[in-house]
C-alpha cells in the first residue's frame, strides 16, 4: 500500500504552469485581475478627463460617450475616477498585505522554530490580541491618533494581516519541521534561522501565495469600508468606498455613481478568489488527482 | 471447489496496465500469502475483490467467491457482501480506527450495518468478539477509545471488526508490517487460530518471505502485475522454479561480503553513562512536572570501522538515544564523545564534532527537500566546514565522487529528487552522509522501508563502503535479520537500558538475557520456517 500513499510535493517544472493554464477558475480570476492591475496602471499616463476637475454644469449626467461612466454631483467624470480608485484600492490592498507577510511570515517561522519556548507564547498570544480586535477598530484607533488618511488605512489593514500571515506560517512550518530533511539540516549543523530561510519557507511557499490572494481582496473591501467611513484616503484622492459613500444619497436621482464602483470591488475580489481557489487547487496534488 | 478463484484478472490505470491476467485461487480454511514487491499489484488485488479500487479503473476478468461473481456486482449490492462475506485488515492499525469512537461501538457497527439484530444484541455480539481475538471485556471494556490502546491491540480491534460476521473471506494487507517482531508473532498467530476455527479462507498479502513461509498453506508470488509463480509453500520454497522467486528468495536471506579482518584502534564514539530525560506535564493543577526516563545510563563505545548493531521495539529509547548522539537535544547526564571530543552539555556538538558525525534515515521520500537539486541536498553537510567548503570545480569533483560511490552518476546531481526511486534516494541519503568523509554515520531503519531486492543492494553497498572507507556504523533496526546480517556487535535495548551486548553472532546464537531471547523467537525466520515444514 506504501507506494500508494506517496503524493509527490512538487510537480515537475513546466507542467504546474499548464496545470494552471488547464484551472477553469485560476484562469478567469487571472483575467479579470490582470484587466483590473492593467487599468490602474494606466491611470498613471492617461485619463479620460483630469478626476478631480469639477464641471458643474454637466453635474449627474448618466453614461454617455462623451463621459463613458457619466458624472458625479460636481460634473466629475466617473470613468477617470473609477481608473484613478482602483490605483488606490490596489495600491492600499498590496502594500497592507505586503506588510502582512513582510511581519507576520518571519514572526511565524520564528515562532514555529522556536516551539514551546518564551518566544513563542509572546508572538502567538500577542497575535491573538490583535486578532481579537476587528480591523476597524484598529483603523479608528490609529486614525483617531495620527488622522485620517490612506497611509493610515494601510497600516491599520497591514496590522490585521500580520496575525493572519503569522498563524498560517507557523502551523504549515511546524508540520515541516518534524520531517527528516529538517532534521538532516540540523545535523549538518544549520541553525534554526537558517533552516527557516532556506528548507521551510520555500515549502510553505505554496500555501502563502494562495493565502496572499484571499488576504488581498479582503484588503481591497477593507479598504472599501474604510473609506466608506471617512477612514481612507481624503479628497480629492478617489478611492472606490469613497465613491460609494459619496453616492449614498444621490442613488435615486443617480444609480450608476453607486453601482459602478460597487461592481469594480465585486469584480476585484471575485477575481481574486477564483485565483486563489484556482492556484489552491494547483498546488494540491491530492485534488490535482481527483480532478483527472 | 476453491472459495475464492480469481481468473485472469486485468486492470489498468490510464493507458499503464497495472495487473496483467492474475490467477489466484483459495479455499476454505487455508492460508494464501500473496508476496511480491512494491508495485507489483499484490495490493490492487486485493482492492479489486472488494471493488474498492480507485475510480476511472475497471478490472475486466472474472472474481468467484462461492461461485458467485462479484465483478458484474452493482457496488450497492457489494455493501451486503463487503463486511459480511469477506473482511479486510489494513496496514495501519493507527488510522484504521476512528479515534472519536469506542472500540466496542466500533465492532457493533459492523453487525448492526449487516441488519436483522438490535444494538444491544450487536453489543453483546462485539463483546463475544473481542474476546475471540484476545480483548477479554473484563480487561479491555468495551468503552476504551482506540488511543487508550497499544498498536498490537488496535490491530486486534482491526481484526475484530473484520471477523464480526463470520465472513468466509479474510483480507490482510500487510497487517503486521506497522507492528513489533514480539507483537508481530502474536497477530501471525491469532490469525492462524482464526482460520482454524473458523474454517475461513485467507490472502495474507506481503513482502516478508519469512512471515510467510511460516504461516502460509500456499503461495503466489507477484511481480509487476503477474502472479510468476504458485502453489503450496513447502513445494514453492524447495523448487523456486521461476528466477524471480529464486531472486527474492536471496535477497531476503542476503548477507553482505565483508572484510573480516577485525576492526579496532581507537574508539570513534564513546557514550558514557548518558541520561536523557523528558519532562511530562504535572498529574494535577501546580502540581510537580514529572520526568520520564527514555535513557537511562546508557555506555558503550564504538571503535574505528566497526559496525554496531542497536535493537529494540519501539518505545526503547533506540530513537532517542541517537538523537542524543547527533546532539540534536540535550542529555541530562553522562558523555558522549566523538573522536575524543565531548559534546558541550549547553551548545550541543561544535561544528568540527558535526563533521566526523552524519545519519541517513528511514524514509527514503521525506528525508530531502523536495525544492533542491540533487547537488545542493548532497552537499548539505558542506555546511559543516565553514569557509574551508569547496568551491567551483572541487565541489563538482567532490560530488561526482560521492555519487558514484553509491552507484549513481555524476549527471544525476542536475535532478531533483522526485525523479528518484525509494532505492535510489536512500543511495543520494548516503552520498550526502559520506561528502565530508565522517568517521561515524548513524543508520536509523536506514534499510527497513526497502524493498528485499533493494535492502541487498543498500546492504552489499554499505559493507563495501565500510570496509573500503573505514567507516564505523551506529545500525539502529527493529529487524534482526538484517542486523545479524551487517553488524559485528548488537546492542539490545529495553525501557531505555542495553538488556545485552556482544559479538553479533555470540548474541544471536547464545542469547543470555530473558528478552533478547524473546525478540530472536518472535523473529520470523526462513531457514527454520522452511526446516519446520520439512
Amino acid at each position: 500500500m506504501a507506494e500508494i500513499s506517496i503524493v509527490p510535493i512538487e510537480a515537475p517544472r513546466g507542467t504546474l504552469l499548464s496545470a494552471a493554464l488547464r484551472s477553469p477558475s485560476f484562469v478567469t480570476g487571472a483575467i479579470v485581475t490582470a484587466i483590473f492591475v492593467g487599468v490602474a496602471l494606466l491611470s498613471f499616463v492617461w485619463t479620460p478627463y483630469d478626476y478631480a476637475a469639477l464641471d458643474i454644469p454637466h453635474k449627474l449626467r448618466g453614461l454617455s460617450g462623451e463621459h463613458w461612466f457619466g458624472t458625479d454631483q460636481y460634473g466629475r467624470d466617473v470613468f477617470s475616477q473609477v481608473i484613478v480608485g482602483a490605483r488606490t484600492s490596489i495600491a492600499v490592498a498590496l502594500i497592507a498585505v505586503g506588510l502582512g507577510v513582510g511581519i507576520g511570515t518571519p514572526l511565524g517561522l520564528w515562532a514555529a522554530a522556536k516551539r514551546d519556548t518564551i518566544f513563542d507564547e509572546l508572538i502567538m498570544r500577542a497575535n491573538d490580541l490583535v486578532f481579537a480586535f476587528p480591523a476597524l477598530l484598529i483603523a479608528i484607533l490609529i486614525t483617531s491618533v495620527a488622522g485620517p488618511s490612506a497611509t493610515n488605512a494601510v497600516i491599520a489593514i497591514g496590522i490585521f494581516n500580520i496575525p493572519v500571515f503569522a498563524r498560517l506560517s507557523r502551523a504549515a512550518a511546524l508540520s515541516l519541521w518534524a520531517r527528516d530533511f529538517i532534521l538532516a539540516a540540523r545535523v549538518a549543523g544549520k541553525g534554526r534561522a537558517r533552516i527557516s530561510i532556506e528548507h521551510i519557507l520555500p515549502n510553505i511557499l505554496n500555501t502563502l501565495v494562495v493565502q496572499i490572494t484571499i488576504q488581498f481582496s479582503l484588503g481591497i473591501l477593507a479598504e472599501a469600508a474604510l473609506a466608506y467611513v471617512g477612514l481612507g484616503a481624503q479628497p480629492p484622492t478617489p478611492s472606490w468606498g469613497k465613491m460609494l459613500a459619496d453616492s449614498q444619497t444621490l442613488v435615486g436621482l443617480a444609480p450608476h455613481l453607486a453601482i459602478i464602483p460597487g461592481l469594480c470591488i465585486v469584480f476585484t475580489v471575485l477575481g481574486l478568489n477564483l485565483m486563489g481557489d484556482g492556484l489552491r487547487d494547483i498546488f494540491d496534488p491530492r485534488l490535482q488527482r481527483s480532478r483527472q | 471447489m476453491s472459495l475464492l478463484r480469481v481468473s485472469d484478472l486485468r486492470l489498468g490505470i490510464g493507458e499503464t496496465p497495472i495487473l496483467k491476467g492474475i490467477d489466484l485461487s483459495v479455499d476454505a480454511g487455508r492460508i494464501l500469502g500473496v508476496i511480491g514487491e512494491s508495485g507489483s499489484g499484490k495490493s490492487m488485488t486485493a482492492l479489486s475483490i472488494m471493488h474498492l479500487l480507485p475510480t476511472g479503473t475497471r478490472p475486466t476478468g472474472s472474481i468467484r467467491l462461492d461461485g458467485q461473481e462479484l465483478l458484474d456486482k452493482h457496488d450497492r449490492d457489494m455493501c451486503t457482501i463487503r463486511g459480511k462475506d469477506i473482511g479486510m485488515v489494513f496496514q495501519e492499525p493507527m488510522t484504521a480506527l476512528d479515534p472519536l469512537k469506542t472500540i466496542g461501538a466500533q465492532v457493533a457497527e459492523t453487525i448492526l450495518v449487516h441488519g436483522g439484530t438490535s444494538q444491544r444484541a450487536a453489543l453483546a455480539e462485539a463483546d463475544r468478539v473481542l474476546g475471540r481475538v484476545g480483548l477479554p471485556a473484563d480487561l479491555f471494556p468495551r468503552d476504551r477509545y482506540p488511543h487508550e490502546l497499544s498498536g498490537g491491540q488496535r490491530q486486534r480491534v482491526v481484526i475484530a471488526m473484520a471477523i464480526a460476521m463470520g465472513p468466509k473471506l479474510l483480507i490482510a494487507d500487510e497487517p503486521t508490517t506497522a507492528l513489533d517482531v514480539t507483537t508481530q508473532a502474536t497477530i501471525l498467530d491469532l490469525l492462524r487460530r482464526l482460520v482454524d476455527e473458523d474454517g475461513m479462507g485467507l490472502i495474507f498479502i506481503t513482502h516478508d518471505l519469512a512471515v510467510v513461509a511460516g504461516l502460509a498453506d500456499d503461495i503466489a508470488v507477484m511481480r509487476q502485475g503477474e502472479v510468476v509463480e504458485s502453489g503450496p509453500t513447502g513445494k514453492v520454497f524447495r523448487t523456486l522454479a521461476h528466477p524471480y522467486s529464486r531472486a527474492l528468495f536471496e535477497a531476503s536471506s542476503h548477507v553482505p561480503v565483508r572484510d573480516p579482518s577485525l576492526p579496532g584502534g581507537e574508539p570513534v564514539l564513546v557514550v558514557d553513562q548518558l541520561v536523557r530525560d523528558y519532562r511530562i506535564p504535572p498529574r494535577r493543577l501546580f502540581g510537580p512536572a514529572g520526568t520520564f526516563r527514555a535513557v537511562d545510563s546508557i555506555s558503550f563505545r564504538i571503535e574505528r570501522g566497526e559496525n554496531v548493531g542497536l535493537v529494540g521495539e519501539s518505545g526503547s529509547g533506540k530513537s532517542t538515544l541517537a538523537r542524543a548522539i547527533m546532539a540534536l537535544e540535550p542529555a541530562q547526564g553522562g558523555s558522549i564523545a566523538i573522536d575524543g571530543e565531548a559534546h558541550d552539555a549547553k551548545e550541543g556538538a561544535s561544528l568540527a564534532t558535526r563533521r566526523k558525525l552524519q545519519v541517513v534515515f528511514q524514509d527514503p521520500y521525506g528525508s530531502f527537500d523536495p525544492r533542491q537539486r540533487v547537488d545542493t541536498l548532497v552537499t548539505e553537510p558542506f555546511h559543516l566546514l565553514g569557509r574551508e567548503a569547496p568551491q567551483g570545480d572541487e565541489r563538482k569533483r567532490r560530488i561526482a565522487t560521492a555519487l558514484e560511490n553509491v552507484g549513481l552518476t555524476a549527471a544525476d546531481a542536475e535532478k531533483y529528487i522526485h525523479e528518484f526511486s525509494g532505492g535510489q534516494r536512500q543511495r543520494i541519503a548516503i552520498a550526502r552522509a559520506l561528502i565530508i568523509e565522517p568517521s561515524l554515520i548513524i543508520l536509523d531503519e536506514a534499510v527497513s522501508a526497502l524493498d528485499v531486492s533493494i535492502r541487498a543492494q543498500i546492504l552489499d553497498l554499505l559493507a563495501e563502503l565500510s570496509d573500503r572507507l573505514g567507516i564505523s556504523y551506529l545500525f539502529i533496526s527493529h529487524d534482526l535479520s538484517v542486523v545479524r546480517s551487517i553488524t559485528d556487535r548488537v546492542l539490545v535495548m529495553k525501557n531505555g537500558k542495553i538488556v545485552e551486548q556482544g559479538p553479533t553472532d555470540e548474541v544471536f546464537r547464545n542469547p543470555q538475557h530473558p528478552y533478547t531471547r524473546e525478540l530472536i523467537a518472535a523473529t520470523p525466520n526462513l531457514e527454520r520456517a522452511l526446516a519446520t515444514r520439512a
